[in-house]
């Protein structure tokens, strides 16, 4: 890349460092991204990515550092001066508000204020494009996680900007949406916006981009060009060593432990999926995963599952009695333990200690007699936890809300683990989670499906359950795809299932690969 | 006469207050905020506006005192909940308490002394209108002004930017403030306006519905224009609507008690507090009502982070 | 510059320092008001902290105005902690006296020994009935517990108004608005000679040493607690909110309910129009400095009833306003909540550096929790 330069680089960072109070974010990191470049932004969860994306965007003041935009020294002060200077952002978890209208949406982030004609005009132009179709009217919680992204972007592009920030794109697609999402970003950068491509995926990276920086517990620990390096070369960047893989060895499976029949239920939650007509087998000894974009109906069959909600007895059974009927507390005594999505607040009681959190799902393994704590054993189960799981923490006196995310999570993956269930349900269970306790927590997964133990995985990461599950099913608008073997399936047909369209051809499809 | 007339002309004067209150609170929600300090704020609103109109002689200055009263306890909950992040809650009876304290220790050399009252409007023709003259355009001015504040409030929350804004941030702070808007600045703004209407509320039990300045003379009319915003969902217009039924309750046992009715005073005097209870089990009987109408940050702290 | 930053982790230091600090700042306050007011701030500190505990009657009756404040905060306290904001305990300390009191006035002269228990108990229910219906229509109707609560409040005073302005009027009573006297069976033994100090603050400090015991070392105070701090853990974990709601709800019902008859069957006597200078909303206050702990809360109730006695000593030596006693009672909730701030946030001394004219802090974005309680006006499912 030695092409002469006639003009600066779009942006350049030099010397940028965040300091938290418990961590150094970002230091010294140095960054260029020139025009009609789409330079990836790599690093696992937690290696200062998000952060520094939000110092270009004007949300976080770097403590040190410089930012030279198009050859000039600035200081970004708010997103409003990052628009204004033609950078948009489109964030992982979108900056949308789910009562207000697309048309809504966008002049909240709209800088120059317009009429609510002329701005649905902009929108239907813009949209039509760049192939993105919204409907200025529609409201934001009627919309799917893929549209929702499209309002972000196109919110972006009304704005003509010279630097579009993605963080994350692409965990909320499938992968047809994702290559629909690559044609419309190349055409971007050919028409010379910049694009900054945040990242942990290499294989999206290695396709989509011309330049990456890599990011390693908040330094720069390399840049490289995709294209010449080989996923094993670019993890190395990242994580420092090459990727460790967990392996399903074959496995004989028992009695149906968990099954599903027809639930149908509306959702409580006004903006929720309803279940149409789920149903699902977990025999003892087997992992079946269940693949699928968040929204699409994970949270209500999670909660009908764990006993929040409850459905018809007939709807759930445990170990083959009825259970929709039964809270949480009365399926944990048939043997179900579940490692809900959201670790701080639900999963872990964040003011407590390790300790207390034991209590929280363990009452019935020995921690409570006659309704009164017993405060060793619960102490002595939180130690056999934090040594087994490797959790790094000071001890089981420690508040779970000192824990990192990954240290927690492999706290609660340890604890259901060791509360010795039959049946057990994990919802994402590596989500935000550095590579190495993601590896540690797959393999726990699979260590209990050969001790026999049915386990039911949601996740919205294809890889993962391509790499933990026996069998396969898609959640998509509510409704569930007939499971397929792992060996019997290939990610595009997963894809094609997660956007709906597995009618009576897939069932058949999968019924007959299965035989 | 008959007593349609009258009845009609104090449901009026009786909504006034709530109606006042209960928009500001409206306002306040809207943002996310949940200030539960309304009583306090109407006694101190009722205190200062009854010393300044004493004092003047002119019952518009008392409104401005009260107005300015109930915004200066509005911005001791505002410093409190927005800038310390204390729970919402907690300062909010904090706040009422307060008032509740305050008032009685400004106005303990006050209490029993009268005010003139505030003198009705006179349109020109209008008021001399038979029935429609006596029923709609012979008000003391707040009562038109409470008109004009929901019109006002109205007209922010639907077709205004920053009404837009204030509601973008009362559905999610977090989000707001990502994309560049001043959510402490917006709620700060919020919770005054909430504290100078509480004010003016207040103002008009001592200036011109009474008129004289008692101890915890607001008798729980913060509380139930706090119950009134649930009852209207959040939107102005059922506030306002529900601000008369409750003014009409209010005015009902009055009337019960003139016409001899043969119930124990006491019993007809707990009737806007029971109708308080029934109305809210209505609204809120059905958890997806108020869940789509909720501000849906309501009564969380925003930190914004360094 | 100073910035305020988060903790790591909550500070122990601070959340036991919180009260005291709050408390001198209302000192401070109180001192300022005074010579504001042109009164001398020294004996007016004198007269309204240092002279009502003088003698030992005095501090009989710091015990005896304790005694209803610690009945109810303790109560209060424990909802608190589950996120039940019940803030009638007003009302619901009202409907105790007045079922109590209706079994005094109904067993008139006799002198059974169990009289006096028997109106402890119907003091006790009468709180809990109370209480009950804002904890049926939580659960059953989704209802709001805080406006309910303080609806109750006002209904149950106007209740108490009609039954000493007419059932329960004495018909020798010179039409004053109040109940014959009860007998002597039907009072509180005292404490000690020489005071007003009753069997109520005993009950009081067993109480308090009951609700540690059940906070810290029962599984169902531990999952009062977890419903408080997370209730999507409480959800998930299984813990019933219904059952919390109403255990909450039943505990501080009952709790006030007690204050309501030991006040009535001690240092009152009677059953009149006003038995309470608003101990139940002052509750909600000394809960709150006594950080929802049983131990806190006692010497909390302690420091709230010499604010009580002083408002008192300032009306009777400085000609000062009772209300005075409100002043301080809200401002010392308003400190101890600025003062709480510094347990999960503190004051750090940053150097800008780097990038020229940088303004402070320009904020990430997050939002946090108020800390336990922070509740939206409607109960969610």
């Amino acid at each position: 890349m030695s092409e002469p330069i006639e003009s600066p680089p779009r942006l350049v960072l030099t010397g940028i460092t965040k300091r938290y109070p418990s961590v150094v974010a970002n230091e010294s990191v140095d960054l260029t991204v020139r025009r009609g470049e789409i330079h990836a932004l790599m690093g696992e969860n937690g290696a200062g990515k998000s952060t520094l994306m939000k110092i270009v965007y004007g949300v976080v003041r770097p403590d040190a550092g410089y930012i030279r935009w198009e050859g000039r020294y600035e200081t970004i002060a708010s997103p409003a001066q990052a628009r204004r200077m033609g950078i948009g952002m489109v964030f992982q978890h979108f900056s949308l508000f789910e009562t207000l209208t697309v048309a809504q949406n966008i002049a909240l982030a709209l800088d120059t204020r317009m009429s609510n004609a002329v701005l649905a005009t902009r929108i239907s132009e813009v949209s039509e494009r760049y192939g993105l179709p919204i409907d200025p009217h529609r409201l934001v919680h009627s919309m799917s996680v893929g549209e929702r992204q499209r309002v972000e972007i196109v919110r972006c592009l009304l704005q003509e900007p010279k630097l579009l920030i993605m963080d994350e794109p692409t965990s909320v697609l499938t992968p047809q949406a994702v290559r629909v999402l690559f044609h419309t970003l190349r055409n971007l950068a050919a028409e010379g916006c910049s694009i900054l491509y945040i990242s942990h995926k290499l294989d999206e990276i290695r396709e989509l981009c011309d330049r990456a920086t890599v990011l390693r517990g908040g330094k720069v620990s390399g840049t490289a060009i995709p294209r010449e390096e080989t996923n094993d070369s670019l993890a190395r960047l990242m994580i420092g060593s090459e990727l460790a893989e967990c392996r399903l060895e074959p496995n004989k499976t028992g009695e149906v432990m968990l099954a599903v029949r027809e639930l149908t239920q509306a959702a409580a939650d006004p903006f929720g999926t309803s279940l149409a007509d789920v149903c699902l087998d977990v025999r003892a000894g087997e992992i079946l995963g269940i693949a699928g974009v968040s929204g699409n109906g994970q949270k209500e069959l999670l909660a009908a599952l764990s006993g929040e909600t409850l459905t018809a007895a007939g709807s759930i059974e445990l170990g083959g009695r009825p259970a929709g009927q039964l809270n949480p507390a009365a399926r944990r005594a048939l043997g179900l333990t579940f490692v809900p999505e959201e670790r701080m607040g639900r999963g872990a009681v964040p003011p407590m200690s390790l300790a207390s959190n034991a209590l929280l799902t363990g009452a019935r393994n020995g921690m409570v007699r006659n309704g009164l704590v017993r405060t060793d054993s619960m102490r002595e189960f939180a130690r056999d936890v934090i040594a087994r799981f490797n959790v790094k923490c000071g001890d089981e006196r420690s508040v779970a809300s000192s824990l990192s995310g990954g240290n927690l999570q492999k706290y609660i993956v340890g604890r259901e683990t060791l509360l010795k269930p039959k049946v057990m349900i994990v919802a994402q269970p590596t989500w935000g989670v550095d590579v190495g306790a993601a590896q540690l927590i797959r393999q726990a997964l699979i260590d209990l499906r050969d001790q026999g133990v049915a386990l039911l995985v949601v996740s919205e990461e294809l890889d993962e359950l391509f790499i933990v599950s026996d069998r396969l099913c898609v959640l998509a608008r509510g409704r569930l795809s007939p499971p397929v073997r792992l060996a019997d399936t290939s990610v595009e047909q997963i894809g094609l299932w997660m956007s709906g369209q597995f009618g009576a051809q897939a069932g058949e499809e999968a019924t007959h690969a299965a035989a | 006469m008959s007593p349609f007339v009258p009845m009609v002309q104090s449901t009026v004067v009786a909504a006034t207050p709530l109606i006042f209150a209960a928009l500001g609170e409206t306002i306040v929600e809207k943002s996310g905020v949940l200030n539960l300090g309304i009583e306090g704020m109407m006694l101190v609103g009722a205190i200062a506006g009854f010393a300044a109109t004493l004092a003047t002689g002119n019952a518009g200055i008392g409104f401005v005192a009260g107005a300015a009263a109930g915004t200066a306890m509005a911005l001791i909950f505002a410093v409190l909940t927005i800038s310390l992040q204390t729970n919402q809650v907690a300062t909010g009876l904090a706040l009422t308490l307060f008032g509740i304290g305050l008032s009685a220790f400004v106005g303990h050399d006050l209490a029993g002394m009268p005010l003139p009252g505030m003198e009705g409007v006179t349109f020109p023709v209008l008021t001399s209108l038979p029935l429609v003259g006596e029923l709609l355009f012979h008000y003391d001015p707040m009562v038109y002004g409470s008109i004009i504040l929901l019109i006002a409030v109205m007209w922010f929350l639907e077709r205004s930017h920053a009404g837009l804004k204030m509601r973008a941030i009362g559905e999610s702070p977090a989000v707001a403030h990502s994309i560049g808007h001043p959510v402490v600045l917006i709620r700060y703004l919020a919770v005054m306006f909430g504290g100078a209407t509480s004010g003016i509320a207040g103002a008009y039990l001592s200036e011109v519905q009474t008129p004289m300045w008692a101890e915890g003379m607001s008798a729980g009319k913060g509380w139930i224009a706090l119950a009134l915003v649930v009852f209207g969902t959040w939107r102005p217009g059922r506030v306002v609507l529900g601000a008369y039924l409750f003014g009409g309750v209010t005015v009902l046992q009055l009337f019960a008690q003139g016409i001899g009715l043969n119930v124990p005073a006491e019993f007809l005097s707990m009737l806007p507090y029971a109708a308080t209870v029934v109305v809210l089990v209505i609204i809120c009987r059905d958890p997806k009502t108020i869940l789509l109408n909720q501000p849906a940050s309501l009564g969380r702290s925003f930190y914004p982070g360094t | 510059m100073l910035r305020l930053e988060p903790r790591t982790s909550p500070s122990h230091a601070m959340a036991i320092a919180s009260p005291v600090i709050a408390a001198v700042a209302m000192l401070v306050t109180g001192f300022l008001l005074f010579r504001l007011l042109g009164k001398d701030p020294v004996e007016a500190a004198y007269i309204f902290f240092v002279k009502p505990l003088n003698s030992s009657y005095g501090l009989g009756e710091l015990l005896l105005k304790a005694t209803p404040l610690m009945l109810c905060a303790l109560g209060l306290g424990l909802g608190f902690q589950a996120n039940v904001w019940n803030i009638g305990a007003e009302g619901q300390l009202t409907m105790g006296a007045i079922f109590g009191g209706g079994v005094a006035l109904w067993l008139g002269d006799s002198s059974t020994w169990w009289g006096l228990p028997l109106m402890l108990v119907a003091g006790v229910i009468g709180g809990m009935l109370w209480a009950a219906i804002a904890a049926w229509l939580r659960t059953r109707f989704n209802t709001n517990e805080i406006l309910v609560t303080l609806m109750l409040v006002y209904i149950a005073q106007l209740y108490l108004s009609y039954l000493v302005h007419g059932p329960w009027r004495d018909p020798a009573g010179h039409n004053f608005p109040q109940s014959r006297g009860f007998a002597d069976a039907q009072t509180m033994p005292l404490l000690f000679d020489g005071g007003r100090t009753n069997w109520g603050f005993l009950f009081g400090l067993i109480l308090a040493g009951a609700l540690w015991f059940f906070s810290r070392r029962t599984y169902a105070g531990f999952r009062l607690q977890v419903a408080g701090l997370a209730p999507a853990a409480a959800a998930y974990a299984g813990f019933s909110e219904k059952r919390n709601i109403w255990l909450a709800l039943l505990i501080s019902g009952a709790t006030a309910g007690l204050a309501g008859i030991c006040e009535v069957a001690g240092p009152i006597g009677q059953m009149q129009q006003q038995i309470s200078p608003g101990y139940g909303f002052a509750a909600i206050i000394v809960a709150w400095v006594g950080r929802l702990h049983p131990i806190g809360i006692v010497l909390a109730s302690l420091l709230m009833s010499l604010l009580y006695l002083g408002g008192e000593s300032g009306q009777m030596s400085m000609a000062l306003p009772s209300a005075i006693t409100g002043l301080f009672q809200g401002l010392l909730l308003f400190y101890l909540l600025a003062a709480d701030l510094f347990i999960t946030f503190r004051l750090r001394n940053v150097r800008t550096t780097g990038q020229p004219d940088q303004a402070p802090a320009a904020p990430v974005a997050a939002a946090s929790s108020g800390g336990p309680g922070a509740t939206p006006l409607e109960s969610s499912p």
